[in-house]
C-alpha cells in the first residue's frame, strides 16, 4: 500500500526554513509513479523550492488534470489543498479558484496530453487571460497514463516504444505562451535539478501567468532510442540560455558574481531573478527576441532550457477585472445583498 | 365571406400582433406600446418572437392586453400591424373573423391580397416618413413610432403616456427625445383626421396593475444571484441566456462596486466556451466563492463531464439553464422545456440533480437567490431552469422582495476554530446522517483540514482508493444527501378544484399562466381538476400523493417527449398509465385555448359529462 502516508516523524535536527518548517511538511504521500519517472524529479524541486521560499504550505493550492503528471501534486505539499479535476480542464478550475481567493498561491501541474492535445484551448486562454499561477507542464510527448500514444508535443519522426512513427508536427507550448501573452516563460529539464528548483521559486514569485515546460522522460514509453523526450536525447541537445539564482525580497543582496555575466530583474514584488547569462546575446525581457531566439535554436535541433522571458511588471486577471482586495470567498452577506430598500427602488423602475 | 357579427368589440382585452422585419428597430416601438397600455392601469402581456438573425428575417411581436390579468397567450389575433410583406399572407390567416388589419397603404395593394371579414385600416406610413424625413434611417426607425401613434387613437391610448416613456427613455438626450414625440404626434393627427377612431377594440383606464412590476426573467434571475451572493460569474454566448450574464454584469457595477474603491466585489469572465465557463465556477465553488454560469441546452451539453465531478466530488454549483427549441441548434430564439431529463441525469454514470422551476420572473429572482444557499447547503450542482418565455419576455408580476433578516446559508464549512479544537475532519465524512459532509476552504489551517479532491473514488477521509465496498458507501451517502434535497426544495404549488373531481393536472415553469387561465376556462364549461404546479426535483412526497389522488393526472408539458412525466415514473414509482401528457412544443409558447381544448377532448375519451354547464 505505497499510497498510505508516511508517517511524519520529525528528526529534532532537520533542518527547518524561516517559518519553522522542515522539509517533510513541504512533502505528500509516496509517489506510485514508475521508478525513475521524471514527473518524480519535478515533484522533489517543486517541494525544495517551497521549502526555499518559506511559503506555508496551506497557503498554495495545487490543481491538476489527469494523468501520470496530474496525480503528482498528492506526492508533494501534503498540507495543502488539492484538486484533481478532468482531463484538459486544469486551467479553468484554477482560474476559479484564483478569482475566488486572490491571496493563495495557486499551482497548476499538467501533462502535455493534458495541456496541448486535449486541453490546448483551457491553457492558451489561461494564458491569454493572465492568470495569476504557477503553470508547469511536466511534457514527456506521450500520454504516460494511458501507455504510450503520441501526445501533440512528439516530434515530428520520433518513434513510439510500439515503433510506431508520429507524422504530426509537435505543439511548442513554450512559444504558444509567448505568443499568448504568458508573462514569465521558462523551459527546464526534470533531470536538471538546479536549473529547475529556482526557477520554480521565482515562477512562484511572479505576478502573473508564469509558463514552465519541463522536460519529463517517460521511462515506461519514451526512454528508448527514437524518442526526443528521453534522457540521453534531452542531455545531448539541451542549450542552456542562462542560470537562475533567485533572491526572495527578504534576502540580503549578495554580489558574488562577475559582472558582465550577470543581469538582475527586479521583480513587482521585489524580489530579484539574477541570470548568469550562458549566452551573452540572450535578453529575456524582450518577448520577441525570445520567440526568434528559440526558433533558430529550435531549427538547429536544440532545446532551449532556462528562463526565456520576463515581464517584471506584468498584471494578472485580478488587475484586469478591478476587483477589491479582500478575497471575495470572504466577502459577508452584508457586502453582497444590496437590501429590501435597494430592491424596493428598483421595482419603482420597473412600473 | 362577410361576417355576421361585425367587426370583435372589446374594452381592454383582446390581441395585437405586430409583424415587422428584424433589425428595423420595431422591437422598441413595439414596447413602448405595450409599456404605454401598462401605463393606463391594464395589465399586457408582451411576447416577442424573434428570428435568430441580426437583421432581415421576419419577427413578431405579441401583445395582449387583458384586464383580468392573465399572463399566458390566448392565441388568435384582434388586430394585426402588417408591417412585413414577406410574411404578409400568413399574418392575414392569422387574424380572427371580424378583427383588424393595420397596413402601410403608400402603395396599393390588389383586391385579392386581402380578406372581406375583417377590417381594413391603412396608413401611407412610407409616404408620411419621406415627406418629414430625408435620412433614410430616421424614415425607418420613425416608421415605428409613427404606427404607434396612429395606434393610440385607433385604440384610445393616452398620449400623454407614450410622451412620458419616450421622456424616461431619452432622459437628458434631447435631441431624440423631441423627434420621437414629434413622430408620435404625426400618426396620431393622421388617424384622427383619416380614420374612424377608436376602432371596435380599445382600452379604458383601469386600475388593474396595482404595484406589479414589469420585468424580463433573465434580468430578475441576474439580480437574484446578486442577492444569492454570487461572486463569480462565467459564461459563454448563447442566447437565451447571454442577457443573464449581461444582466448581472449591469446590477453588479449598479450594487456591487465598493464605495470607497470604486473596485469590485465580483469577477465576470466571458470564457472560451462552456467547458471553460463550468470549470471556473466549479473551480471558485471549491475555493469558497458562490458562483454561477448562465446557458442553455447545447451548453449543458458540454458541461456533462464537469458537473459528473461536480456531483461526486461534492462542490457547490449554481447553472441556469435558459431552454430553447432543441436538440441540436434547434429553434434558438423559440421556447421549450426539453432540457429536463438532461439535466436531472447530467453526466455519465449514476447521477441525479436539484432541478428549480421557476415560473416567472418573481420565482426566478427568488429562485436563483434560493440556488445558492441550496448549493452551499448540499455542496453540489443545482439548475434553475429557466424557458425562453420567462427568460426574455417581460412579464408582469408581483414586486420582488427580500426580508433584511435573512442571511446566506454557507453550508456545513469547517472552521479554522474548529479545526484548531480539534473537531475530526473527514471530508467525505456523514457526522449527521443528512449525507451531506463538511468540508474546508482550501488555506484555512496550516495543519489541519486540508484535503484532496479528485474525481476518482475515495473514502470517507478523501483518501484515494479502488475498493468496491468503499465506492458503494460514497454514492449511498450521495443518495442520502439527495433525499435531504427533497427537504430543501420549493414545494409544489397545489391548487384544488372548486369541486371534488377524479382529474388532476401536473405543470411547471412558464406554463403556469395558461394553465391558470385554461382551468378557469375548462371550470367555466364545468369539468373540474386539481392543480399541481412541481416547483423542483427531487420531487417531494406530496407530488406522490396527488398522483395517488387522481385517477388521472394530465402532465402539460412544452417538450416532445413528456419529460417530466417520464421523471415522475422514474422516481416516484407510479403507474405511468395514471399519467396522461399534454405536449405543446413548436416553439411557441403554450396557450390556455390549447391546453383546454387537449383537455377538453381527452376528457371526453373518458365520456366525463361536465358537471355543470354554465351559461356562456
Ligand atoms: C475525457 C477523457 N478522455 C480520455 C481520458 C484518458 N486519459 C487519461 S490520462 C490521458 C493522457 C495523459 O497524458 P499526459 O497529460 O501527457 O500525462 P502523462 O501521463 O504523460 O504524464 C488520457 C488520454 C480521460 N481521463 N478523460
Ligand atoms: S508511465 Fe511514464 S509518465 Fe507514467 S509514471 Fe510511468 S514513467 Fe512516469
Ligand atoms: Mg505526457
Amino acid at each position: 500500500m505505497t499510497y498510505l502516508a508516511k508517517p511524519k516523524l520529525h528528526h529534532p535536527d532537520l533542518a527547518k526554513n524561516k517559518l519553522g518548517y522542515t522539509h517533510r511538511d513541504y512533502e505528500g504521500t509516496v509517489s506510485t509513479l514508475c521508478a525513475g519517472c521524471g514527473h518524480d524529479s519535478i515533484s522533489a524541486a517543486i517541494i525544495q523550492a517551497f521549502f526555499e521560499l518559506d511559503v506555508a504550505p496551506h497557503r498554495v493550492a495545487k490543481l491538476s488534470g489527469i494523468g501520470c503528471s496530474s496525480k503528482t501534486p498528492t506526492y508533494f505539499l501534503g498540507n495543502s489543498h488539492g484538486f484533481n479535476s478532468v482531463h484538459g480542464r486544469m486551467p479553468s478550475v484554477l482560474t476559479g479558484a484564483n478569482l475566488a481567493n486572490r491571496e493563495l498561491i495557486y499551482l497548476g501541474v499538467s501533462g502535455d496530453g493534458d495541456s496541448a492535445s486535449i486541453g490546448l484551448g483551457q491553457f492558451a486562454h489561461s494564458m491569454r487571460r493572465g492568470v495569476n499561477m504557477v503553470y508547469i507542464v511536466e511534457n514527456n510527448g506521450v500520454y504516460g497514463l494511458t501507455k504510450g500514444q503520441f501526445s501533440a508535443t512528439a516530434d515530428k519522426g520520433s518513434k513510439s516504444k510500439r515503433g510506431a512513427i508520429n507524422n504530426d508536427e509537435p505543439i511548442d507550448m513554450v512559444m504558444m505562451a509567448l505568443q499568448l501573452g504568458a508573462s514569465f516563460v521558462a523551459r527546464s529539464f526534470s533531470g536538471d535539478k538546479t536549473q529547475l528548483t529556482p526557477l520554480i521559486k521565482a515562477a512562484v514569485q511572479h505576478q502573473g501567468a508564469a509558463f514552465l515546460d519541463v522536460i519529463s522522460p517517460c521511462v515506461a514509453f519514451n526512454n528508448h532510442a527514437g524518442s526526443t523526450k528521453s534522457y540521453d536525447f534531452v542531455r545531448e541537445h539541451n542549450e542552456s540560455v542562462n542560470r537562475l539564482d533567485f533572491m526572495p525580497q527578504h534576502d540580503e543582496i549578495t554580489a558574488d558574481y562577475a559582472p558582465g555575466s550577470l543581469r538582475e530583474v527586479r521583480q513587482h514584488d521585489g524580489s530579484i531573478l539574477r541570470l548568469r547569462k550562458l549566452h551573452e546575446d540572450y535578453d529575456p525581457s524582450d518577448r520577441i527576441t525570445a520567440m526568434d531566439f528559440l526558433q533558430r535554436r529550435h531549427a538547429d535541433g536544440e532545446i532551449v532550457t532556462g528562463l526565456l522571458y520576463v515581464d517584471p511588471d506584468a498584471g494578472d486577471l485580478h488587475v484586469a477585472l478591478n476587483t477589491v482586495e479582500t478575497p471575495l470567498n470572504r466577502l459577508g452577506a452584508s457586502e453582497l445583498i444590496p437590501g429590501a430598500a435597494a430592491l424596493e427602488k428598483f421595482n419603482a423602475t420597473l412600473r | 365571406m362577410k361576417v355576421s357579427a361585425g367587426p370583435i368589440q372589446a374594452v381592454n382585452d383582446f390581441v395585437v400582433k405586430f409583424a415587422n422585419v428584424n433589425g428595423s428597430g420595431s422591437a422598441s416601438a413595439n414596447l413602448l406600446f405595450a409599456k404605454a397600455i401598462l401605463r393606463m392601469g391594464i395589465p399586457v402581456a408582451p411576447r416577442n418572437i424573434f428570428p435568430s438573425n441580426i437583421q432581415g428575417l421576419p419577427t413578431w411581436f405579441e401583445v395582449r392586453v387583458n384586464a383580468a390579468g392573465w399572463r399566458g397567450r390566448r392565441g388568435g389575433v384582434d388586430l394585426m400591424v402588417a408591417m412585413n410583406p414577406q410574411t404578409w399572407d400568413q399574418d392575414l390567416k392569422e387574424i380572427e373573423p371580424g378583427g383588424y388589419l393595420l397596413y402601410d397603404s403608400t402603395k396599393p395593394l390588389p383586391e385579392s391580397k386581402f380578406r372581406d371579414d375583417i377590417s381594413v385600416i391603412g396608413v401611407p406610413l412610407t409616404e408620411i416618413c419621406n415627406r418629414e424625413y430625408s435620412d433614410t434611417r430616421q424614415r425607418q426607425l420613425f416608421k415605428n413610432i409613427i404606427y404607434v401613434g396612429a395606434l393610440s387613437a385607433l385604440l384610445e391610448i393616452d398620449p400623454e403616456e407614450i410622451a412620458h416613456l419616450i421622456g424616461d427613455q431619452y432622459k437628458g438626450k434631447e435631441a431624440l427625445l423631441k423627434p420621437n414625440v414629434h413622430a408620435m404626434t404625426i400618426g396620431r393627427n393622421y388617424a384622427i383626421n383619416n380614420l374612424d377612431c377608436p376602432l371596435g377594440i380599445k382600452v379604458r383606464r383601469a386600475n388593474a396593475v396595482g404595484d406589479r412590476i414589469f420585468i424580463e426573467g433573465n434580468s430578475a434571475a441576474a439580480l437574484g444571484a446578486v442577492y444569492g451572493g454570487a461572486t463569480v460569474a462565467a459564461w459563454y454566448p448563447i442566447t437565451p441566456s447571454s442577457s443573464m450574464a449581461e444582466a448581472f454584469a449591469r446590477h453588479c457595477r449598479k450594487f456591487r462596486t465598493e464605495p470607497a474603491s470604486g473596485r469590485a466585489r465580483y469577477a465576470i469572465v466571458q470564457a472560451e466556451d462552456e467547458l471553460a465557463s463550468i470549470g471556473i465556477v466549479i473551480g471558485a465553488g471549491w475555493n469558497g466563492a458562490r458562483a454561477f454560469t448562465c446557458t442553455s441546452g447545447p451548453g449543458i451539453s458540454l458541461m456533462q463531464e464537469f458537473i459528473g465531478l461536480a456531483y461526486f466530488a461534492e462542490i457547490p454549483a449554481v447553472l441556469f439553464d435558459v431552454q430553447r427549441g432543441s436538440p441540436s441548434t434547434g429553434m434558438p430564439t423559440r421556447t421549450q422545456q426539453a432540457d429536463v431529463l438532461s439535466c436531472a441525469y447530467a453526466s455519465h454514470g449514476d447521477t441525479k440533480h436539484v432541478l428549480l422551476f421557476p415560473e416567472d420572473p418573481k420565482e426566478a429572482f427568488e429562485f436563483a437567490a434560493l440556488s445558492f444557499d441550496l448549493a452551499d447547503r448540499l455542496q453540489t450542482p443545482i439548475f434553475v431552469m429557466l424557458d425562453l418565455d420567462v427568460g426574455m419576455q417581460d412579464w408582469l408580476c408581483e414586486p420582488l422582495t427580500w426580508d433584511d433578516a435573512r442571511t446566506h446559508d454557507r453550508g456545513k464549512v469547517m472552521s479554522y476554530e474548529a479545526l484548531e479544537a480539534g473537531e475530526e475532519f473527514g471530508r467525505y465524512l456523514d457526522v449527521d446522517g443528512d449525507g451531506i459532509p463538511y468540508r474546508t476552504y482550501p488555506g484555512t489551517h496550516p495543519k489541519r483540514g486540508s484535503y484532496f479532491t479528485r474525481g476518482t473514488t475515495k473514502d470517507r477521509y478523501a483518501r484515494y482508493t479502488e475498493d468496491g465496498a468503499t465506492y458503494v458507501d460514497n454514492m449511498e451517502r450521495l443518495l442520502r444527501k439527495f433525499e435531504t434535497a427533497k427537504g430543501l426544495v420549493p414545494e409544489p404549488v397545489r391548487r384544488d378544484a372548486a369541486h371534488a373531481t377524479r382529474f388532476g393536472v401536473i405543470y411547471y415553469g412558464s406554463t403556469a399562466p395558461a394553465i391558470d387561465e385554461a382551468l378557469a376556462a375548462l371550470a367555466a364549461q364545468g369539468i373540474h381538476l386539481d392543480a399541481l404546479r412541481v416547483r423542483a426535483f427531487p420531487f417531494q412526497d406530496s407530488i406522490a400523493d396527488f398522483i395517488a389522488a387522481h385517477e388521472q393526472v394530465f402532465v402539460v408539458e412544452q417538450n416532445r417527449d413528456a419529460q417530466l412525466k417520464s421523471l415522475l415514473v422514474n422516481e416516484l414509482l407510479v403507474d405511468p398509465a395514471r399519467l396522461m401528457p399534454v405536449l405543446h412544443y413548436d416553439g411557441t409558447p403554450i396557450t390556455a385555448r390549447f391546453i383546454s381544448g387537449e383537455i377538453a377532448g381527452k376528457l371526453a375519451m373518458f365520456n366525463v359529462t361536465p358537471l355543470r354547464k354554465v351559461a356562456p
